[in-house]
């Protein structure tokens, strides 16, 4: 992970979680036992995501002071899980399953319709910020197949037209709160 | 009729909601076990019922619970496994979010056979909804006196909660789950010690499915002797199959273990027979990481028996001519499926999936990646069949963690049954770019009859 001028926290750009995150990070520390905060670490990296849409190296560090761990155990966690963005997405990741049973059921024809529909390959994100597309692997859903993950919606079933109405749902109302708090 | 004990209830309108579960005879087993059992008593019908674990491995229950370590003054602790990832299964997901108080019920009675004061859901992060489905149905059950200090009066605490991960499936294997609840990447540990004497926290920790969880439900209510007379043999009561694929009727299936996998495909109860008319060609029986059969030995053995959705049966041949039972995820291709594309594919999620800790799996599983990929596009040579065999071999059993297994097993599995197939991949470079083999193969691909 490099650093540079955008990601290094500043007097200007001071990270801090709203009031409401901070009760639901609070919640969740108290699941464990005292000093056991660190086992949080991994939901309230949600809630930051959720919150500043991605995890930049101030985030992390501000997660890191939040739970009293080391920023490097907070780095670790965040480049190791498949979910974290470690650099900027789109408002609504159109996360689509390529894994075995959802391919035999045409998962790479539903990938290749959105990327020449949005005009980005997988991983890229949209030129106004408002769509990342990324294929992922199985997401339990293997019996509804073709399908994707927007938020924290499953789309299932997917055909063509499908991926029409949804592009339109979300380019109306993107959904912002991505795995952050219940809306 | 095929008798349901996780199910039954789950196409009641509101079963998710408490007041609708508890009317259908929710939260019985609690009551039962809490007042007229002691947590001995429980580990004893659960051991009687002949209940195995069904995230994968098949390992028994009771005996699993009987091994955790009693020191005085530690605090013991029961995780329960929602991380779901194996392809091909998606039954958890299912149970949680259709009757979610199955699940909390179940939890209770675990920990209270276990001791545990302290218990965890732990769930994979892409069902958050179905984290926040059952946070909702736990703050019902302590708001109806179910968890928390003193339940029912009996003197037992239970503190329940879920967590989330964050994508990776190694997070499935006990130990990686662990790691990762404690906040770290899902690095699987070495064994000894094992979880029973130091796990979460280094505290004694059992970690168990949730279908496996939610099975010591009606094993309370009715004794383990009468969930033992469910199945065959070593395989008793019922299990939930995971059905996706070529298939008329994808979904998720109670069955009871003693019917045919014959019957499971074509009966319209079940799977409703291969979509399209078409004819099956190959199936995984049990989530991504074990063997695929080839349609030959899917519906018999080697021996000529009919095979059977069991523990036993399904293996029945070893690796050679069998597979397993494994965490029910139950895949059909029909005829016209491509085996080198299919493995091409498991082959990339194994690699995605390695935590890179052991290098035989870190660096094997990219190779097979690699060497697959390059005979599906055409650009294989006939060493590389060879080659795959090879890696594979040597990443099996070499691994801290079961991953590199399940990774080998699969690619070991497609070469030993449709080896002709990587051939004609191999001999027709140009052919096997805009056709499946199944497509081309009528001349060499016998068809099932079955």
């Amino acid at each position: 992970m490099t650093l540079n001028k955008e990601t290094v926290e500043t007097a200007e750009n001071q990270i801090a979680f709203k009031e409401e995150t901070l009760k639901e990070v609070g919640r969740v520390v108290a699941q464990y036992p005292e000093g056991m905060q660190k086992s949080a670490l991994i939901r309230v990296l949600h809630l930051a995501q959720a919150e500043f849409g991605w995890l930049s190296v101030p985030v992390m560090d501000y997660v890191a002071r939040l739970l009293h761990v080391n920023p490097v155990e907070v780095y670790e966690v965040a480049t190791f899980y498949s979910m974290y963005d470690t650099k900027p997405a789109g408002k609504v990741k159109l996360e689509v399953c390529r894994t075995g049973p959802c391919m035999i059921e045409g998962a790479e024809r539903i990938v290749k319709y959105i990327e020449d529909k949005l005009g980005i390959k997988d991983g890229e994100t949209t030129s106004d910020g408002l769509f990342t597309l990324k294929t992922v692997e199985c997401l339990g859903a293997c019996g509804y197949a073709p399908m994707l993950q927007a938020g924290e919606k499953y789309h299932e079933h997917l055909t063509e037209a499908k991926i029409d109405e949804l592009i339109e749902t979300y380019r109306a109302n993107p959904v912002a709160n991505y795995m952050g708090m219940e809306s | 009729m095929a008798r349901k004990l996780l199910l039954e209830n789950v196409h009641i309108e509101g079963i998710n909601t408490y007041d609708v579960y508890r009317k259908n005879g929710g939260y019985r087993s609690v009551e039962k076990a809490l007042k007229t059992m002691s947590p001995e008593d429980v580990v004893e019908e659960v051991k009687k019922s002949g209940l195995r674990g069904r995230g994968g491995a098949g390992f028994p229950t009771g005996m699993k619970w009987s091994f955790i370590a009693k020191p005085d003054g530690v605090p013991r602790h029961l995780l329960c496994n929602a991380d779901e990832s194996e392809p091909g299964t998606f039954k958890d997901r299912y149970l949680m979010e259709k009757i979610p108080h199955l699940l909390i019920e179940g939890m209770i009675l675990s920990s209270f056979a276990l001791g545990a004061n302290q218990s965890y859901i732990y769930i994979r992060g892409e069902y958050m909804y179905v984290l926040r489905i059952l946070e909702k149905a736990i703050a019902e059950a302590y708001a109806n006196g179910w968890l928390g200090k003193n339940i029912l009066g009996s003197g037992f605490d239970l503190e329940l909660s879920v967590a989330p991960g964050a994508g990776a499936y190694i997070c499935g294997e006990e130990t990686a789950l662990i790691e990762s609840l404690e906040g770290k990447r899902g690095n699987p540990r070495m064994k000894p010690p094992f979880p029973a004497v130091k796990g979460l926290w280094q505290r004694p920790t059992v970690v168990n499915n949730v279908e496996t969880i939610a099975a010591v439900v009606p094993i309370v209510n009715e004794g383990g002797d009468a969930y033992a007379q469910i199945g065959i043999g070593r395989s008793t009561g019922t299990k939930l199959i995971s059905a996706s694929g070529n298939i008329n009727k994808p979904g998720v299936y109670e069955i009871e273990m003693n019917i045919t996998v014959e019957e499971f495909i074509y009966s319209d109860t079940y799977c409703g027979g291969i979509k399209n008319g078409k004819k099956l060609k190959a199936c995984v029986p049990g989530g991504s990481s074990v063997p695929i059969l080839p349609h030959y030995l899917v519906c018999k053995t080697a021996a000529g028996q009919d095979r059977l959705m069991t523990y036993e049966s399904l293996s029945d041949g070893g690796f050679a001519t069998g597979s397993m039972l494994g965490s029910g995820g139950f895949i059909v291709y029909d005829e016209d499926q491509c085996i080198v594309r299919n493995t091409w594919n498991f082959a990339r999620f194994y690699h995605h999936e390695s935590c890179g800790q052991c290098s035989p799996c870190r660096e094997g599983t990219g190779w097979m990646e690699k060497v697959l990929h390059r005979l599906e596009y055409g650009h294989g040579k006939m060493e590389d069949i060879d080659l795959l065999w090879d890696i594979q071999r040597k990443i099996e059993g070499n691994t801290i963690c079961p991953l590199g297994d399940a990774a080998a097993w699969p690619v070991a599995a497609a070469i030993r049954h449709f080896r002709e197939e990587f051939e004609w991949h191999v001999n027709e470079p140009k052919a096997c770019l805009d056709r499946n083999y199944g497509l081309v193969a009528e001349k060499i691909f016998e068809p099932a009859t079955a």
